[in-house]
C-alpha cells in the first residue's frame, strides 16, 4: 500500500470522536433480526401450547395408560380403542430399518469420499449426493411403489403391496446423502497432521482411516447419523406411499404398518370433525412424537458432547 | 521385513576428511520435484550410523522436501517425483520392491508442530506398536518410551488422560516418545523446537544426545546455535543445491564455501 494513501484517509477522517452517530441502516438490520428470531420463538411456543392443550382434551376422555401401553389403533372406528404402540412400532420399523441401510453404507460413502477418491470424483460425487438429498419425498414414495416393492415380491412373492421394507429401504435411500455429505464434511475437517503422524508410524491407510480419523471425526459422523434419523422417524410421505397405513405391532417388514406421521396425515386429509375425539387422537400422537424428538435430540446433544474429540 | 544389518562401511572424502562412520542411509544424487518443478537437486550426502546431522538453510531451500522424501511421507504429495537414489542399509528406499509402509516402520519422524492423537498419551505411544502388531507388555513399552523422552515423570500419574491436556512442549516431546516406541534406526525430525519455548527446547536438545547412542538423528533446524550444539554432522541447502556438508564443527568455523560462511554468520541475504 503506498504511503500517500493512507495520508489521505487520515485527512478524510472524521476525527471528533465525541459525535455520537445514530446509524439508522444498523438499527433497522438488527430490529428486524430480532423479529425473525422473536417469531421462531413465538411460533414454536404455540405450536407447544396447542399440542398441550388438545392432547389434554384427549386425556381427559382416554387413560393415559391405555394410550401409552395399549396394543390396538383403532380410533375412527366403534369400538374404538387408542393404544399408540402400533404406530410407535411401525414408526421404529421403518426408522431402524433405515439406519440399518443407510449408517454402513453412508459411512462407507463418505470414508470413501474423504480419504481415498481422487478430488475429480469427489467433486462429481458430492454435487450428486446434494442433489439427491433436495428430492421431494413423494417422489421417493413413488420410488418405492412403481420399482422398489415389485422388485422384492420377485425375490419374496409373499410380500404384500404395501410393506414396511420398502419404505424401510427408500427412507434408507433417502438419509443416505444426508449421512455421506455430513461425515465426509466432518472427516475432512480432521487435520491432515493427524493422518500424516500415523503414517509416520508404519500405519496403512486403512489403519490410519479406522483408527485414526473416524475416531477423530466421530462427533460430526454421529451428528449426521443422529440427524437422518430424525429425518427418518419425522418422514411421512414417503413411508405413507410404500408402507400403507395400517396399524400393526407385528414383528414382521414384509406387511403393511402405519407409522405416527403417517396416521397424522390419513387423519388431516379426511373430513374428520373439530373437536371430536378423533380430532384430538392427531394431537396426542403428535405431542408424543415432539416428546421423542425432543429426547432424541437431548440425548444426541450428550452424546456429541461425550464423544467430541477435540484435536486443536 | 528390511533389516538392519549389513549396512555398508562406507568410506567417504568429506570436507577433505575421511569419512569413517559407518553409512545408514546414503543419499546419492537426489532430484526431488513438486509437478515438474525441482526443489532439491542432485544433493548427495552420507547419514551416519548413531549420529546426528542437521539440515540447515534458509527458508524454501528444500529441507522438509529432502528429509520427507527419506521415509516416503512425499507419497502422500500429489506431484511428487524423486530421482536419485537413497539407499538404507543397500536398499533404495524408492525401489519398487520396498513397501513404504515398511520403510516407515523402520524411518521414524517428528513433526515441526506437536500431533498428537485425540486419545490417550498411553493410547499415543502404544498405537503405532500395536497396530504393527506388537505382543509385549504395553505397560512397559510406554514406560520405556516416556522414559527416553524424558517426559515420565511429569505424566506418569495421568497417562489415561487426553494427551490433548498436555503443554506444547510436554506434547512435542510425547510425539518424540511415540516415534521412538516403534524402535526406528533412523528418527527424522522437522525443526521440532520451532513451537517451543527455551527451556523445551534446552529438554529436547538433551535428549538428542542421549538418543543418539541407540538411534541415528537426522534435524532439520532454523537455529544455527542448534544445529552447531547438537549435531555431528551438517549440511548446508541453498535453493535446493548441496553447498556444504561436513563435520558441524569445521562448518561452522571453518566453511570451505563463502556462502556457507555468510549464511552461518549471519551475513546472509
Ligand atoms: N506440496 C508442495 N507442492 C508444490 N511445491 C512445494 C510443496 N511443498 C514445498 N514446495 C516447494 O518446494 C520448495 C522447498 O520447500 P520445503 O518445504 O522443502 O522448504 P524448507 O526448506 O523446508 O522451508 P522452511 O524452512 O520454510 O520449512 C519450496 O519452493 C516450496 O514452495
Ligand atoms: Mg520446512
Amino acid at each position: 500500500m503506498s504511503s500517500s494513501k493512507s495520508v489521505d484517509m487520515q485527512q478524510m477522517r472524521d476525527i471528533d470522536i465525541t459525535k455520537k452517530k445514530v446509524r439508522w441502516g444498523e438499527w433497522m438490520i438488527e430490529s428486524s433480526l430480532a423479529l425473525c428470531a422473536t417469531i421462531s420463538v413465538v411460533t414454536t411456543a404455540v405450536i407447544i401450547f396447542i399440542l398441550a392443550k388438545e392432547s389434554m382434551g384427549f386425556f381427559q376422555v382416554v387413560v393415559p395408560a391405555d394410550f401409552f401401553f395399549g396394543t390396538s389403533w383403532v380410533p375412527l372406528l366403534e369400538p374404538s380403542s387408542y393404544g399408540v404402540l402400533p404406530l410407535l412400532w411401525g414408526t421404529l420399523l421403518i426408522t431402524f430399518g433405515a439406519a440399518l441401510f443407510a449408517i454402513p453404507t453412508g459411512l462407507a460413502s463418505a470414508i470413501y469420499l474423504s480419504e481415498y477418491a481422487s478430488p475429480r470424483t469427489r467433486s462429481i460425487v458430492k454435487p450428486v449426493l446434494e442433489v439427491l438429498a433436495g428430492i421431494p419425498t413423494v417422489v421417493y414414495g413413488y420410488f418405492a411403489l412403481t420399482f422398489v416393492t415389485p422388485l422384492l415380491r420377485m425375490l419374496m412373492p409373499e410380500l404384500q403391496v404395501f410393506n414396511a421394507l420398502s419404505g424401510a429401504i427408500v427412507v434408507g435411500i433417502m438419509i443416505l446423502p444426508t449421512i455421506a455429505t455430513l461425515s465426509d464434511n466432518a472427516l475432512r475437517a480432521v487435520p491432515d497432521s493427524l493422518r500424516q503422524g500415523a503414517y509416520a508410524l508404519g500405519a496403512t491407510s486403512y489403519e490410519v482411516t479406522t483408527r485414526v480419523v473416524v475416531p477423530a471425526g466421530l462427533s460430526g459422523v454421529m451428528a449426521s447419523f443422529l440427524l437422518a434419523i430424525s429425518r427418518a422417524i419425522g418422514e411421512t410421505m414417503a413411508v405413507t406411499l410404500a408402507a400403507g397405513a395400517t396399524p400393526n405391532l407385528s414383528f414382521t417388514f414384509l406387511e403393511s404398518i402405519q407409522t405416527m406421521t403417517a396416521y397424522i396425515v390419513q387423519v388431516s386429509m379426511g373430513d374428520t370433525p373439530a373437536g371430536g375425539i378423533a380430532y384430538q387422537t392427531l394431537f396426542a400422537v403428535a405431542a408424543f412424537l415432539f416428546v421423542i424428538t425432543l429426547i432424541l435430540n437431548i440425548v444426541s446433544q450428550w452424546i456429541l458432547s461425550k464423544f467430541r474429540e477435540e484435536y486443536e | 521385513m528390511m533389516t538392519n544389518q549389513n549396512c555398508a562401511q562406507n568410506l567417504e572424502l568429506v570436507s577433505g576428511q575421511l569419512f569413517t562412520d559407518e553409512v545408514i542411509l546414503d543419499i546419492d544424487d537426489v532430484t526431488i520435484s513438486y509437478s515438474g518443478n525441482p526443489a532439491v537437486k542432485s544433493v548427495s550426502f552420507p547419514i551416519a550410523k548413531n549420529k546426528i546431522t542437521s539440515i540447515i538453510g534458509p527458508s524454501g531451500c528444500g529441507k522438509s522436501t529432502l528429509l520427507r522424501s527419506i521415509n516416503r511421507m512425499n507419497d502422500f504429495v500429489e506431484g511428487v517425483t524423486v530421482q536419485g537414489q537413497l539407499s538404507y542399509c543397500g536398499h533404495d528406499v524408492y525401489s519398487s520392491e520396498i513397501d513404504p509402509v515398511e520403510v516407515r516402520r523402520n524411518i521414524g519422524m517428528v513433526f515441526q508442530k506437536p500431533n498428537p492423537f485425540p486419545k490417550t498419551i498411553y493410547k499415543n505411544i502404544s498405537w503405532g506398536p500395536v497396530i504393527n502388531g506388537y505382543k509385549g507388555s504395553t505397560d512397559e513399552l510406554v514406560e520405556k518410551s516416556l522414559r527416553q523422552a524424558a517426559l515420565w515423570e511429569e505424566v506418569k500419574d495421568r497417562l489415561h488422560e487426553s494427551a490433548l491436556s498436555l503443554s506444547g512442549g510436554q506434547q512435542q516431546r510425547l510425539c518424540i516418545a511415540r516415534a521412538l516406541a516403534m524402535e526406528p534406526d533412523i528418527l527424522l525430525m522437522d525443526e521440532p523446537c520451532s513451537a517451543l519455548d527455551p527451556i523445551s527446547t534446552s529438554h529436547i536438545e538433551d535428549l538428542l544426545f542421549e538418543l543418539k547412542a541407540r538411534y541415528t538423528i537426522v534435524i532439520v533446524t532454523h537455529n544455527m546455535q542448534q544445529a552447531a550444539r547438537i549435531s555431528d554432522y551438517t549440511a548446508f541447502l541453498e535453493m535446493g543445491d548441496l553447498i556444504e556438508f561436513g563435520v558441524t564443527d569445521q562448518l561452522f568455523t571453518r566453511p570451505s564455501q563463502r556462502r556457507t560462511e555468510e549464511y552461518v554468520t549471519g551475513r546472509f541475504g
